[in-house]
């Protein structure tokens, strides 16, 4: 019986090493939650507003981060330095003998690249003589993307590259890749639905959405009252905020017309959760 | 036993039954009956069409994979469908991988004894079987609870992998009365079947037994492999192409077939090995410690058999996940789970060093091992330096702080130590000194009487040497002084390495040691109590690593119960931690290893009965 007693001691006190390194002694990494199909209000998109949304689903949904770093190297990459930059690449790349697609313009050599990545192979990143490319179709499968995220996704690159942004917003596009007829949207219940009924996370940093392009509103409620905010999001353009990342804030970047589309109890229920965030 | 047995056609026929029902049983559910009922209309209607009117017609034929919402999973009581299916499912894995196992090298130790005609190796493949007996009950309970938990909790899922996989589902089961009827005729007439043709009988029956046994692994991986790396399905719709080889003969079918096979040999012998030390600790008398002491030292020869070729199917597996979706490969080695292969380092850490440490203890039943006694600290620091290579992080996390006075994410000098080819230098430098040790061992009891014998060693140690060097050449140059191709690519010459060292050592040994002198006989039980704690560790460590690594696997699908095909819209879809995911593979090994106590001591009361008898 003391055999036993201090082999089981013994397999517990194991089992209790590795559940205390596996939870003290690594760092616990919360993987992103699954992707939710958000509703694009493309018509009342500005271009800015578009291009951030390329850049949210580049390093999120589009999960193109994954490949495209600079620490792995496992794919080319296509927002760094400018000889970097696809956008700046693909002139050169249409010319390109073994380019085996059927782009005319740059545009057109990005979208297709998301859709038959095999069309061109970067040297040194594909298999069978950098004929075929690992990289999947980005709009099926366990990405998914619709043609106004594909799109929004180029109208980020070719910002990046400081090129001329020829994308268009498209007009009447399907809200996801799952399609289906856009209804009116019903009254939000709670702060969280406000904020993605309207896309705030598109710009702004709030809750859990990283938006990189207005005013980080983590916090907003310590330094801003509930006037300056209810006034913020009716008439953007009354005082515009200095604290946008890595530059001051730019007049017309905020759609003035919420106070037109919001009903009052998602106004105050977004106001009254922007003061609270403290 | 009779208990076991009445629970376990319970279990039978309730698998049985899920399967046929689960899709709503008829006979034109079965693809190939639908396919040839679909043929005779096809006959019956006139003309020929085309093509791609046929590929239309096929692609209609069958539905495509539901779309679920939150509602669509059943909420019963206050359980967590996925922490119960999740345990359930493991404890399954961990029985049947061990029930699997013993049979394939009960087999060959009875072959053994049979060429060998010493009756001490048939005695232990038959407490083995034993062993196996009551837990082969166990899988089929669990089995069954997981087929039960399924189609409670996730009835949707299980009805579109029971349309796919109708047919070998029903194989599955039948396979399953198979091996049962071929179990209980090996087990039971073991005693019947001695001698002459009888043997040969019996050894047949043994053949059929892991023969069907394999079979049932295969099938049930094809499942797992589907979700994974789909195949035989529209890629848009996840509607069944009609074959359903296609399905099972999916991307990652062979290489997770290979990694299950071999793993559950080193796992196999584990457990044993874990019997063993109980019954050796346990003991009293001289003899029964001499016993359970080579029983102890033949189970960690296998688990050492199995546990050296692991990391390289292992290797092949990661490859292919990385060759079917890079996508799927960056999230399991770069992204999420990246942190996990650190916990995967000191697990697999902990086995080799048990395994080495045990050999190194067992050196002392010999008094020839006085001779390589002041080689194994060298060996022991080799070992832990190559552990603290795999041990080491690429990417370290750090505060803003931290980042600016590092200069970046990476330690200047252990940052390099992070990447693959300086783990698969270390890994293959500790499998060949794992050898080394074995090999000693080996030796330890034995003096060489041929007359090229200390040319024979000094080839040896070149080999050693050798392969040690080229697998750091290749690891350095490769790993950092060229592109990435040439990275993975330098794996390949890297294990060719080892496996020269194995080959060419065992073949120079078994001339060299050919007519050997013994230095005396070997003192079975002469061996301290705490090396029996390196067989607890091994079996405890092949435990809890069986269980991470499952949880990546399956964990690298994300949100998807079939990858890109079915997506999985439960309140638990997210991918959780990997703290919380030891808490769950902790309370489900914690389970287990009550149920193997619960089965050791049943093995003990009817042995005491026999004796009794």
């Amino acid at each position: 019986m003391k055999s036993f007693l201090k082999i089981v001691l013994f397999c517990v006190l194991v089992f209790g090493g590795f559940v205390g390194f596996a939870n003290f002694g690594i760092p616990q990494v919360k993987p992103a939650p699954p992707p939710t199909e958000e509703k694009l209000d493309l018509g009342n998109m500005t271009m800015d507003q578009f291009i951030a949304l390329g850049d949210k689903i580049f390093n999120g949904k589009g999960t193109c981060t994954l490949c495209h770093n600079n620490v792995g190297k496992r794919a080319p990459m296509l927002d760094g330095a400018a000889e970097e930059a696809v956008a700046n690449n693909a002139p050169l790349r249409l010319k390109d003998p073994r380019y085996k697609g059927k782009a005319t313009t740059p545009e057109e050599y990005i979208r297709e690249s998301m859709k038959e990545p095999s069309a061109f192979v970067v040297a040194t990143f594909g298999s069978d003589g950098d004929t075929k490319s690992p990289m999947p179709n980005v709009t099926t499968g366990s990405i998914g993307m619709s043609e106004a995220e594909v799109d929004a996704v180029i109208a980020f690159l070719q910002n990046k590259a400081g090129v001329e942004v020829t994308v268009k917003i498209p007009v009447g596009a399907p809200p996801s890749a799952e399609g289906g007829e856009a209804a009116p949207a019903a009254p939000a219940k709670t702060p969280e639905e406000v904020i993605a009924k309207f896309g705030c996370g598109a710009c702004h940093k709030i809750g859990k959405e990283e938006g990189a392009l207005g005013p980080d509103l983590t916090h907003i409620g310590k330094s801003k009252n509930e006037a300056y905010l209810r006034r913020g999001i009716l008439d953007p353009e009354a005082e515009i905020a200095k604290n946008c990342p890595g530059a001051p804030c730019s007049p017309g970047m905020m759609p003035a017309d919420f106070g037109a589309k919001m009903t009052g109890s998602e106004l105050e229920m977004l106001v009254q959760y922007l003061v609270k965030s403290k | 036993m009779s208990f076991f047995s009445g629970f376990k056609r319970l279990t039978c026929l309730t698998l049985l039954l899920s399967v046929l029902f689960a899709g709503g049983f008829s006979f034109t559910s079965i693809p190939v009956f639908a396919k040839i009922a679909n043929a005779e209309e096809a006959v019956k209607s006139e003309g020929t069409t085309t093509e791609a009117v046929k590929e239309g017609e096929k692609k209609a034929e069958y539905p495509p994979a539901p779309k679920l919402t939150a509602a669509d999973y059943p909420q019963i009581g206050g359980f967590n469908p996925r922490v119960l299916v999740w345990i359930v499912a493991q404890l399954h894995l961990w029985f049947a991988a061990f029930v699997l196992a013993v049979p394939i090298f009960v087999l060959i130790i009875e072959a053994i004894g049979m060429a060998t005609k010493d009756q001490r190796y048939d005695d232990m493949a038959y407490e083995f079987i034993k062993v196996s007996m009551a837990a082969y009950s166990i899988t089929a309970i669990m089995g069954g609870l997981l087929t039960f938990t399924l189609l409670v909790f996730y009835p949707d899922l299980f009805k579109y992998m029971s349309s796919l996989f109708s047919r070998s589902m029903l194989a599955y089961a039948f396979l399953f009365f198979a091996e049962s009827a071929s179990l209980y005729v090996y087990y039971y007439g073991w005693h019947w079947l001695e001698g002459g043709f009888r043997k040969w009988v019996h050894l047949t029956i043994g053949l059929v037994l892991n023969f069907v046994g394999t079979v049932l692994m295969l099938l049930a991986n094809a499942w797992v492999t589907f979700s994974m790396s789909p195949n035989g399905v529209d890629p848009a719709t996840g509607a069944f192409l009609g074959s359903e080889w296609d399905v099972i003969h999916n991307f990652l079918w062979n290489p997770l077939n290979l990694h299950r096979v071999i793993a559950n040999i080193a796992y196999g012998g584990s457990i044993i090995g874990a019997y063993a030390a109980y019954k050796f600790l346990s003991s009293s008398l001289k003899e029964e410690k001499a016993h359970y002491d080579w029983m102890g030292y033949t189970a960690n020869v296998i688990a050492v058999a199995g546990l050296l070729p692991l990391p390289f199917a292992g290797y092949w597996l990661t490859a292919e996940i990385y060759a079917y979706s890079q996508q799927m490969g960056i999230t399991l080695m770069g992204g999420a789970f990246a942190w996990l292969f650190i916990m995967q380092a000191v697990l697999i850490g902990a086995l080799f060093l048990s395994v080495n440490y045990y050999l190194w203890c067992g050196m002392g039943r010999s008094e020839g091992s006085i001779r390589y006694t002041k080689y194994i600290k060298w060996i022991a620091a080799a070992i832990v330096g190559c552990f603290l290579v795999w041990f080491t992080p690429h990417t370290l996390v750090l505060t803003n702080q931290e980042l600016k006075a590092l200069g970046g994410p990476y330690h200047k000098y252990l940052g390099p130590l992070g990447i693959m080819p300086a783990k698969n230098t270390a890994v293959n430098i500790m499998i060949i000194l794992t050898f080394l040790s074995f090999t000693l061992y080996r030796r330890a009891n034995k003096i060489a009487t041929v007359s090229w014998a200390a040319a024979g060693s000094a080839v040896q140690a070149a080999i050693f040497t050798g392969a040690i060097g080229n697998i750091i050449w290749l690891g350095v140059y490769h790993g950092y002084f060229t592109n990435t191709a040439y990275k993975v690519a330098a794996s390949i010459p890297q294990v060719l390495s080892t496996l020269v060292v194995i080959v060419a050592t065992l073949i120079i040994d078994s001339m060299m040691f050919k007519g050997a002198k013994d230095v005396g006989p070997l003192q079975w039980g002469k061996i301290p109590d705490r090396s029996q704690y390196a067989l607890f560790t091994l079996a405890v460590s092949f435990t809890w690593l069986m269980g991470l690594m499952g949880y990546v696997r399956s964990g690298i699908r994300q949100h998807w119960h079939v990858n890109s095909i079915m997506r999985d819209n439960s309140l638990q879809a997210y991918t959780p931690t990997i703290g919380y995911a030891a808490q769950i593979v902790t309370t489900a090994a914690v389970i287990f290893m009550a149920i193997v106590i619960f089965v050791f001591w049943l093995s003990n009361i009817s042995a005491k009965k026999s004796a009794a008898h």
